[in-house]
């Protein structure tokens, strides 16, 4: 009995600490992981938009755009890009559900006439070294050795990776993550268009 | 002389990677690039030796009977610190080494020096035991992280070694490579100690 007593306020004791010191480190790393991600987001927006001179993150519409399993509402946001008081472009991101391995999400920037200015990946889990190759910048700007992208390319293009009859080139040995980066840049351009074009 | 030993056996001798073949799931998984190895590896050192130290002074207060819990609840509260310290203040590091960071908590070979080592010795000899432990892993996961880049990507921490003829062999980025190299390094290992000895 009194060992059983002892393994139980021992064990309690352990956790009891243990859970007084995470708390404390919670505390002080929640302010540097929030300006981490705030910056991750100004850099993506920053990489799609064309030269903007507004604090772009911090001027944005929100959208709601379904409730998610639990209930919670799905909303994007729109970040508006503007040189003085002209509107030079907005960011969002899409997700793509049909990657490789899991969610691909993409910050897009869009001019207000409908045409795609950059295109950033922020978050995948592609296999490093195929799907992965994504993430390299020249494979969507055209600029590299890569296919040319999507930069440039309004909804009157032709949006399918060439493998499917498009205009978009795909990557060698991963058809599939640019595919659905495609496919979701696509939805995001009809977006734009029904919100901000009609 | 005797904690010389202490250190230099997990470099060599008992290298936690080649010899004892512990933590192969963050081994094979997060190699896929230097960089990687790297900070895997210190987050792994940084557990082992504040967990070893921990386990070590609270030895004679742990009842025999639950000490695998209470080793558990040191050594996760030290991985959720590391998380959220990377999370904050190596915000890019912590997204590269994703769901492996929580998954230090079931690597074997911290449990495992904590059970056969901290829990039986002092103070001094349990960090030095960690620490050469710890480097060990560390060592054996960049050069492991080191020639998977080199191979695969003709690349080393993100720098291009060759120029653009160079055609990298994708197998070694991707798991399989991993085992292969592995078993190389291991194959090496062997070698030398049995020049050595002969």
């Amino acid at each position: 009995m009194r060992e059983i007593l002892k393994m139980i306020i021992v064990l309690t004791l352990f956790c009891v600490g243990a859970a007084g010191i995470l708390s404390q480190v919670y505390n002080v790393t929640k302010g540097p992981i929030a300006e981490a991600k705030a910056e991750e987001e100004r850099r993506a927006i920053r990489a799609v938009l064309p030269e903007y001179d507004n604090k772009a993150d911090e001027e944005f519409i929100e959208f709601k755009l379904g409730i998610d399993k639990r209930g919670r509402d799905i909303t994007r946001k729109v970040y508006l890009g503007k040189q003085g008081d002209k509107l030079v472009g907005r960011a969002f991101k899409v997700t793509s559900p049909d990657g490789y391995s899991g969610n691909i999400v993409t910050m897009m920037g869009v001019t207000p006439e409908g045409k795609i200015t950059g295109i950033e990946i922020t978050d995948h889990a592609e296999t490093p070294g195929l799907g992965a190759k994504i993430q390299k910048e020249e494979t969507w700007s055209g600029k590299g050795s890569g296919p040319g992208g999507l930069v440039g390319k309004t909804l009157a293009n032709n949006l399918k990776v060439k493998k499917d009859g498009g205009e978009i080139d795909q990557i060698t040995g991963a058809t599939i993550s640019p595919r659905a980066i495609v496919k979701a840049v696509k939805k995001g351009l009809e977006f734009h268009k029904q919100e901000f074009q009609e | 002389m005797k904690l010389g030993q202490e250190f230099t056996k997990g470099l060599w001798k008992d290298n936690p990677v080649l010899r004892l073949l512990l933590g192969m799931c963050p081994t094979l998984a997060v190699t896929t690039s230097a960089i990687n190895g790297l900070g895997m590896g210190l987050a792994t050192l940084t557990v082992l030796i504040c967990s070893n130290i921990v386990v070590s002074l609270l030895r004679n207060l742990i009842p025999k009977k639950v000490r695998i819990p209470a080793f558990i609840v040191v050594i996760a509260s030290f991985v959720t610190m590391v998380d959220l310290l990377m999370n904050g203040f190596a915000h890019d590091l912590h997204k590269a080494l994703g769901l492996f960071i929580p998954l230090i908590v079931v690597n074997c070979l911290i449990l495992g020096r904590a059970e056969a080592f901290a829990s039986k010795r002092p103070l001094v000899s349990s960090f030095i035991d960690g620490l050469g432990m710890g480097i060990g892993f560390t060592l054996a996961l960049v050069v492991l992280g080191s020639i998977r880049e080199i191979l695969g990507e003709g690349m080393l921490f993100g720098i291009h070694l060759f120029g653009k003829g160079f055609l990298p062999m994708i197998l070694m980025i991707l798991p399989p490579g991993a085992f292969i190299m592995l078993g190389f390094l291991m194959a090496a290992m062997n070698r030398v100690d049995k020049e050595i000895s002969s």
